[in-house]
């Protein structure tokens, strides 16, 4: 075992052990009193409409999709910004190419309605 | 700062970038055109006019490299321009036109006529010409998924057919399995010799000699991955799935390019950074190629719908292939060029006929064998193309696929592998069984009555299509001083 | 005692992919089978970041970021065949997308 990791490892065990301490001194504690509302979703306090295993609508796949990937292709920018200075009007060109191909993506995508909520 | 991008890496990109510029264009061209017959149209035309003018910058790349065993290298040495990579870019190219060709009947049966269909077309082009060009681990794994992605929505283009979507479903989770295999290979390759690029890795190998645990996980990896892609046994499951759900357009680009792009992946691969190991590869190849073999044509033998057999036959024309890289001297590459070309005009025909028989008013969705029945009175002249293309997938004599049975067969020989040769011949004989399955359906059973309708766009493709296969089998000469430039390395 | 090493890390990346391949041979639902993907990449890229430290370059980053790029790109477009599929089909289990032979 590499030494200088013991107090990673005292601290992955006190990670382990606190909340199963907590739960079992509060279980210990606590006033028993089921009551059926307890288990419903919580739904800022109005009654619940449905179970929290409910399906979500496709929409949301969709704009999670367009969103995950317009923001991962950010990840080529930060090299980039890095090496602004040394890549010059070059660096600010090839980004340019690289934004203008993302743009036909987006306008693709606006035209074909994929961000409006339906 | 034009370091970064000489003149001399835009000369090497030039094709593959009109690719890419018209594949994205052509999404917008959508917008800009009112919807009806003449957009579609519009949309043929420009993506022929895409390939025209891919085909006119690798024709200069053509010219410039006319000294034999010159090469142009690009972008600080990830990206080649040889003759290798002229003789695939100009299959790939030859590919996506006639598909698109044919593509336009389909899709009007099928009422899915959009732009993407021929962005993804132009798309899965380009990734294909990075794969052959590339020398560098980054450039060839981009290109592939590139390829790839193109082709998963391809498969699922139906959007609205069950056979589609779960065509699409399997061939992606398959198909990217396979992709993070190989990429897990490729990583390791990165971490044996501290470079990317191709040479490099070979050199590190070379000298590092012997075979370790980390470089026989790379290599086991790596071959799981290509063998996946170019569907060999035991790997080849996703392969009738795939070509029998798919749009049978795109089941002709998928069998023909994205399987010449796979093996342009092979050759540069296990000719390049893996050579030093081929006592390890080889024989491992050879007994996936003889199993390949034996489970495409014995399953080719059972199945009542085309497009599964035709699945199956391209399994067990991988075989064949793979036969050739087993065997690895220049007859044997020559071999596997040669083959492939053949091969794609021949198995593109057949697609195209049964595309050209498909009726929606006929109610022919599944594309059993018997849809064939009688096509010798209903259309004389494609079920004459259908033989020409059948004889040349078994490749007798008067039709080019003889001649790519032959190489291999040949280099086989020269090899030392007799026993490969003998097996690999008598399942020539077991092919023969099942084309001649559809012959037989085409002249000796009464069909439905009536001729076909017939559209100017597949005729011109079914004429070039048989031509070529002809052509190749009776006047070969030029067409092998071709394919014997694309192997000098 | 040992310091962690080159190799702790590849035998990290090489858990993970056992953990990845066990998981697209074994699991039936088709979103966990892209996470099993997911995570055979995520082991390349462990690989790639690893050697990329060890040799001093940065190759292997540059390499890791084309794979995140197209680890999403897969995943986009693996949803949308899925999201094709339920639409048709209301099923995400391999075993249940059976209209083609498997």
């Amino acid at each position: 075992m590499p030494a200088g990791y013991l107090p990673f490892f005292l601290f992955l065990v006190l990670a382990i052990l606190f909340p199963l301490a907590t739960l079992i001194v509060a279980k210990l504690i606590r006033p028993s009193a089921p009551l059926p509302v307890k288990r419903e979703a919580y739904e800022c306090g109005i009654p619940a409409a449905s179970t929290s295993r409910g399906r979500y609508a496709v929409r949301f796949y969709i704009i999670a999709i367009l969103f995950v990937i317009f923001d991962v292709e950010t990840v080529f920018l930060f090299p980039w910004a890095v090496h602004y200075k040394a890549l010059g009007w070059f660096g600010v060109a090839e980004v340019a190419v690289f934004l203008a191909i993302l743009v036909v993506g987006y306008l693709w995508a606006y035209k074909k309605g994929a961000l409006e909520w339906v | 700062m034009s370091g970064y991008y000489t003149s001399a890496d835009h000369f090497a990109l030039l094709p593959a970038l009109m690719l890419v510029l018209f594949g994205s264009a052509i999404l917008l061209l959508e917008f800009l055109m009112p919807k009806g017959p003449a957009r579609t149209r519009w949309l043929v035309g420009f993506t022929l006019l895409g390939l025209a003018s891919a085909a006119i910058a690798l024709l200069r790349q053509h010219q410039a490299l006319s000294a034999p065993g010159s090469r142009i290298v690009a972008f600080s040495g990830s990206f080649t321009i040889d003759s290798f990579s002229l003789y695939f870019d100009w299959l790939f190219l030859a590919a996506a036109a006639i598909v698109t060709l044919i593509s336009y009947r389909y899709l009007e049966i099928e009422g899915e006529h959009r732009a993407e269909y021929y962005g993804l077309i132009l798309l899965a082009c380009s990734g294909m010409f990075f794969l052959a060009s590339g020398a560098d681990l980054i450039t060839m794994f981009l290109g592939l998924e590139l390829m790839a992605l193109s082709f998963y929505v391809l498969v699922g283009f139906l959007k609205r057919e069950r056979r589609s979507n779960e065509a699409a479903i399997k061939y992606f989770l398959l198909g990217s399995f396979s992709s993070s295999l190989l990429a897990y290979g490729f990583s390791l390759l990165y971490g044996l010799s501290g470079s990317t690029n191709l040479e490099e890795i070979r050199r590190a190998i070379f000298t590092r000699g012997s075979l370790d645990a980390i470089t026989a996980l790379a290599m086991a990896t790596i071959l799981a991955g290509v063998l996946f892609k170019v569907s060999a046994a035991p790997f080849h499951m996703w392969a009738p799935d795939a070509y029998a759900g798919a749009p049978t357009a795109v089941t002709a680009y998928l069998s023909v390019a994205s399987q010449a792009a796979s093996f342009a992946l092979l050759l540069r691969l296990f000719n390049g950074p893996l050579s030093p190991l081929d006592q390890e590869w080889r024989p491992l190849v050879a007994g996936v190629a003889v199993a390949t073999l034996v489970i495409g044509n014995f399953a080719a033998l059972t199945q009542e719908n085309v497009k599964r057999l035709i699945a199956y036959s391209s399994v067990s024309h991988a075989g064949y292939l793979l036969l050739g890289l087993v065997a690895g001297n220049t007859t044997g590459l020559r071999g596997i060029a040669v083959y492939l070309a053949i091969y794609m005009f021949a198995n593109l025909g057949v697609l195209m006929v049964l595309i050209a028989i498909r009726t929606r008013t006929s109610g022919m969705l599944e594309e059993d064998l018997s849809d064939l029945n009688g096509l010798g009175a209903r259309h004389p002249l494609y079920a004459a193309a259908m033989l020409v293309f059948l004889l040349s997938l078994a490749g007798i004599p008067p039709t080019g696929g003889f001649l790519g049975k032959y190489y291999i067969f040949l280099s086989l020989l020269e090899t030392g592998h007799a026993v490969l040769a003998v097996i690999a011949a008598l399942y020539v004989a077991v092919s023969l069984y099942y084309y001649f399955r559809i012959v037989r359906g085409m002249y000796m059973t009464q069909g439905e009555p009536g001729p076909l309708a017939s559209s100017i766009g597949m005729n011109v493709a079914v004429a070039i299509s048989g031509v070529a296969t002809l052509l190749l089998g009776l006047f070969p000469e030029p067409f092998l001083r071709f394919a014997a430039g694309a192997l000098v390395r | 005692m040992h310091p962690v090493t080159l190799y702790h890390y590849v035998a990290l990346s090489a858990i993970l992919l056992v953990i990845g391949v066990f998981g697209v041979l074994t699991r039936r639902n088709l979103v966990v089978i892209l996470m099993s993907i997911e995570i055979i990449l995520n082991a390349v890229n462990i690989n790639l970041v690893t050697f990329s430290r060890h040799y001093q370059h940065v190759t292997g980053q540059v390499f890791a970021i084309f794979i995140i790029a197209v680890a999403v790109a897969e995943a986009a477009v693996g949803l949308g065949i899925l999201i094709a599929l339920f639409r048709n089909q209301e099923t995400v289990q391999a075993d249940e997308v059976n209209l083609l032979k498997w």
